[in-house]
């Protein structure tokens, strides 16, 4: 037999003010099962819970309603109360005659009167058919993955390791250090990049609590919040890294050259090969696309058809250790993780979409990330700023804003936030090379937010002496030796035509190409764009809406360096907390499937906005729904979605909500 | 062809940017062309190249703009421009070079009314110690044949005693002063210049 008691807040006057309480509490104490019902100024004070406390043990309660301001504010304040006088805390109906009710209805006293009174009749016809529910702990495994080794993840990963738990670093490519490793200098200190990344990186490689692991990509993810099981593929390096000490006499006598992804085109690398001078880890992988003997065995395997490629090997001939693996195959590693960072950062936006500014057919027309790597006293050229069409030194160099950045037209409609700053800097750095240079720069704004940008910024006029011209330029075309650029000078309203010996497209940040693939496996949200979706972009910013899983960096938006490294730490911070406790208090409110009434057609598995639902094979060799209580948000989507109304939500049974329905009218 | 004379061909390096950098001892390259001095300028309506305007064609060379403009010799030195950049630049200082650079040339049909208000302004100046506004204006009407010009304001102005019928002489004589140190100092000028040749 349920003994309900029922307790009316005033909330000072924002209840009262509009409904008359006293009326609410008369008409409470005639509702069925109802033992005792009296108000209260502030229900949620401590001696308003104290009455509650009271109330239950003296009249032997065994359900509470409470009716004050909404559940989202003091439920689980309430909860506690009840669960404090012996009451299991799931045993209380909170009716909301607040938001719901007096705040909306301020006007006219009687109706707001007659619905509060509905509000606590449904209550309490709700709270008759509670059941007691009990909360279940998952243990936590305290490992981090953290996906993606640049600056973010390089951050996250060690400030993880430092506050003691297992972190595994997962990198797509031969070396960690990201976009950054290939930046000349840093804006706007002009801190040479590599001198404050490569310490990081080997502090990452040094750290007991860092397994690397670069070369690699996330296959599948499966589980939950503590709990995830992660499948990585651990792509074939084809050189056994447990014998290979990073000499470096294969690199140098590899007699295969390619063009290097990492200095963009602009140098060469050969086909065993590390990225950089100062990659970590400093052993090599062999490129599998390139490589002669790979080549030969591929023209074996092929039946010998075709002309017939070196059988070439010098590595392996030369390789002190017996590094060389060229059966090594890609392979399937499976870890547990309590929780994920996504740290998948950015790529330069391709520029070879720009048909009208010669859709990358210019050599002298590059991007600036390419000036980076000219710039760079370790990239191609040995920092020699030259023209890539025939090595002389430019003297008038163009640059270019927001290519691949807010044009609605090229798909691209955000800023990218780096460009206005990195041009900046290339203007400066260009006049320090060679101080006959004469830089111009197209823009449509200048944008400066940061601490000491816009005085960095001022350099670009006051020391560099660079001309900003107002305008976007619609075309730049090859005139003999000199790359000729139209624009409009909007401050003058005249068209301009610019003859550049070098043009720098500033292109945008873009997220990685297959960081939507990367999202769809971990089940988290990305925009139009493929950019990762916090769970709220002020409040949440490093968190998703799937627990255990947080995003940093560039993956998220366009972001510099000193975000990247914020949000990095936040990330870390993030996941410190949830590795404080050994297990996770999961809520009771979750759903659950009646098997016996299953048809197995699952539509809920399809529409579980949270992967909660699975399948499994019954004895009778049924296939059934099952939900995983700890993936569960007790959303409701699968009970409105099952048609043989196989699955109910505790808390919300639909008994529950049907009793409120027609406690309207009995 | 219109369209390729309108086409600016940017040249930063320029005679009249070394000229005005040097007089002004500042670099133009500094502005960003926020445009507080044309905002500011009590004369800028009448202007065809404003203030700002006169700065982006000296960073881009545009030296046929420059020369053709008015804009130096409408300007009245008011400085409000000056006081008020952000940047901290002497566009005052620059509309003084810019005049000092063009005063030896030809002057343009537009320019010839401003300079002959100019000449006019300074002799009333030299000769009175200070503004003799009746005499300047009737010479100037003469001068550039227009000779009712403005006429008509003249009994209010004269009734109000806004006007006087004769030139104040001031007090003293420091501007007598002030144009004898400068022909002292144009002498010197051309003697030294003379010397090097």
């Amino acid at each position: 037999m349920a003994r309900v008691g029922v307790f009316i807040c005033h909330c000072g006057t924002n209840i009262s003010g509009a409904v008359d309480v006293a009326r609410v509490v008369e008409a409470a104490q005639k509702m069925p099962m109802v033992v005792i019902a009296s108000d209260n100024k502030y229900t949620c004070s401590e001696p308003g819970q104290a009455s509650i406390r009271q109330a239950i043990v003296s009249n032997k309660l065994n359900r509470v309603v409470i009716a004050a301001c909404s559940p989202r504010m003091h439920e689980p304040t309430f909860r506690k109360a009840v669960s404090a006088a012996g009451l299991n805390p799931y045993l209380l109906e909170i009716a909301n005659i607040r938001e719901q009710c007096s705040w909306v209805h301020s006007h006219d006293r009687e109706k707001a009167t007659a619905k509060a009174i509905e509000l606590v009749k449904m209550a309490v016809a709700k709270v008759i058919r509670h059941e007691p529910l009990y909360p279940r702990e998952v243990p936590v495994t305290k490992r981090a993955l953290v996906i993606g080794g640049g600056i973010t993840g390089i951050q996250a990963a060690l400030d993880i390791a430092n506050a003691g738990h297992e972190v595994v670093l997962l990198e797509q490519e031969p070396s960690i250090g990201g976009r950054m490793a290939q930046l000349d200098k840093t804006f706007p200190t002009l801190d040479c990049s590599a001198c404050i990344l490569t310490p990081k990186m080997v502090d990452v490689a040094n750290h007991p609590k860092i397994r690397l692991l670069t070369y690699a990509e996330i296959k599948e993810v499966r589980g939950f919040v503590g709990n995830f099981k992660v499948e990585i593929t651990q792509k074939a390096r084809k050189v056994d890294y447990s014998k290979c000490t990073g000499c470096g006499t294969c690199w140098q006598k590899c007699p295969e050259k390619t063009p290097s992804e990492f200095d963009l085109g602009l140098g060469k690398r050969p086909s065993i090969y590390i990225p950089f001078a100062q990659a970590v880890p400093t052993k090599p992988v062999i490129d599998t696309d390139s490589c002669r003997y790979i080549k030969y065995r591929q023209w074996l395997a092929a039946g010998e058809q075709g002309k017939k490629p070196p059988e070439c090997r010098i590595c392996e001939k030369i390789c002190p250790t017996g590094s060389i693996a060229w059966d090594q195959e890609p392979q399937t590693i499976t870890e547990e993780f309590g929780a994920i960072v996504v740290a998948t950062g950015f790529q330069v936006y391709d520029h070879r979409h720009y048909e009208e500014y010669g859709g990358g057919a210019y050599p002298d027309v590059i991007s600036g990330m390419q000036l980076e790597r000219l710039m760079n006293a370790s990239g191609p050229t040995g920092g020699e700023i030259v023209r890539p069409s025939d090595g002389t030194h430019p003297k008038t160099v163009a640059f270019v804003c927001c290519v691949g950045s807010r044009d609605q037209a090229k798909g691209r409609t955000y800023c990218s936030k780096v460009c206005c700053m990195y041009t900046a800097k290339h203007a400066i750095m260009l006049k320090e090379h060679d101080p006959d240079v004469q830089c111009y720069i197209f823009y449509i704004d200048v944008r400066t937010g940061g601490k000491d940008y816009e005085e960095f910024y001022l350099r670009t006029l006051d020391d560099a002496g660079a001309i900003y011209i107002k305008g976007r330029p619609s075309k730049i075309y090859r005139d003999g030796k000199k790359m000729i650029v139209l624009g409009e000078d909007a401050l003058m309203g005249r068209p301009i035509e610019l003859a550049a010996d070098l043009v720098v497209l500033a292109t945008g940040m873009e997220p990685r190409t297959g960081a939507d693939k990367l999202a769809q496996k971990l089940n988290i949200s990305y925009n139009t764009y493929h950019f990762l979706v916090e769970a709220h972009p002020k409040l949440r910013p490093v968190e998703t809406q799937t627990d255990g899983i947080f995003v940093a960096g560039a993956c998220v938006g366009p972001r510099d360096i000193p975000e990247s490294v914020a949000q990095g730490s936040a990330a870390a911070a993030k996941v410190a907390g949830l590795f404080s406790s050994d297990t996770l208090v999961t809520d009771p409110i979750t759903s659950v499937v009646n098997r016996e009434r299953c048809t197995g057609c699952l539509l809920c598995v399809a529409i579980c906005p949270y992967k909660a639902i699975d399948c499994e094979t019954t004895r009778d060799t049924r296939v059934v729904a099952v939900v995983n209580e700890s993936l569960c948000k007790g959303c409701g989507l699968c009970v409105g979605a099952c048609r043989p109304k196989a699955i109910d939500l505790r808390g919300f049974t639909s008994q529950q909500i049907l009793e409120e329905v027609n406690s309207l009218w009995s | 062809m219109i369209s390729a004379q309108n086409t600016i061909r940017p040249r930063p390096h320029t005679t009249y940017r070394s000229f005005v950098e040097a007089h002004i001892r500042q670099s133009i390259a500094q502005c960003y062309q926020c445009g507080k001095c044309t905002a500011g300028c009590p004369v800028a309506y009448t202007m065809e190249l404003t203030p700002r305007r006169v700065i982006r064609a000296l960073q881009l060379g545009l030296e046929n703009e420059l020369e053709n403009s008015s804009t130096m010799w409408i300007c009245l030195s008011c400085l409000t421009c000056s006081a008020r950049c952000p940047r901290e630049i002497n566009i005052a200082g620059v509309m003084e070079a810019l005049r000092l650079a063009t005063i030896g040339k030809k002057p343009t049909p537009d320019q010839k009314k401003f300079r002959l208000f100019h000449d006019l302004f300074i002799m009333s100046f030299q000769f009175s110690g200070r503004a003799y506004e009746l005499g300047l204006g009737m010479a100037y009407n003469v001068m550039s044949g227009q000779f009712l010009n403005m006429a008509s304001i003249i009994p209010g102005m004269l009734r109000r005693g806004k006007l006087a019928f004769l030139p104040h002489k001031s007090r003293g004589s420091e501007t007598q002063h002030i144009f004898q140190r400068l022909e002292g100092q144009n002498k010197a000028m051309n003697q030294a210049e003379a010397g090097t040749k």
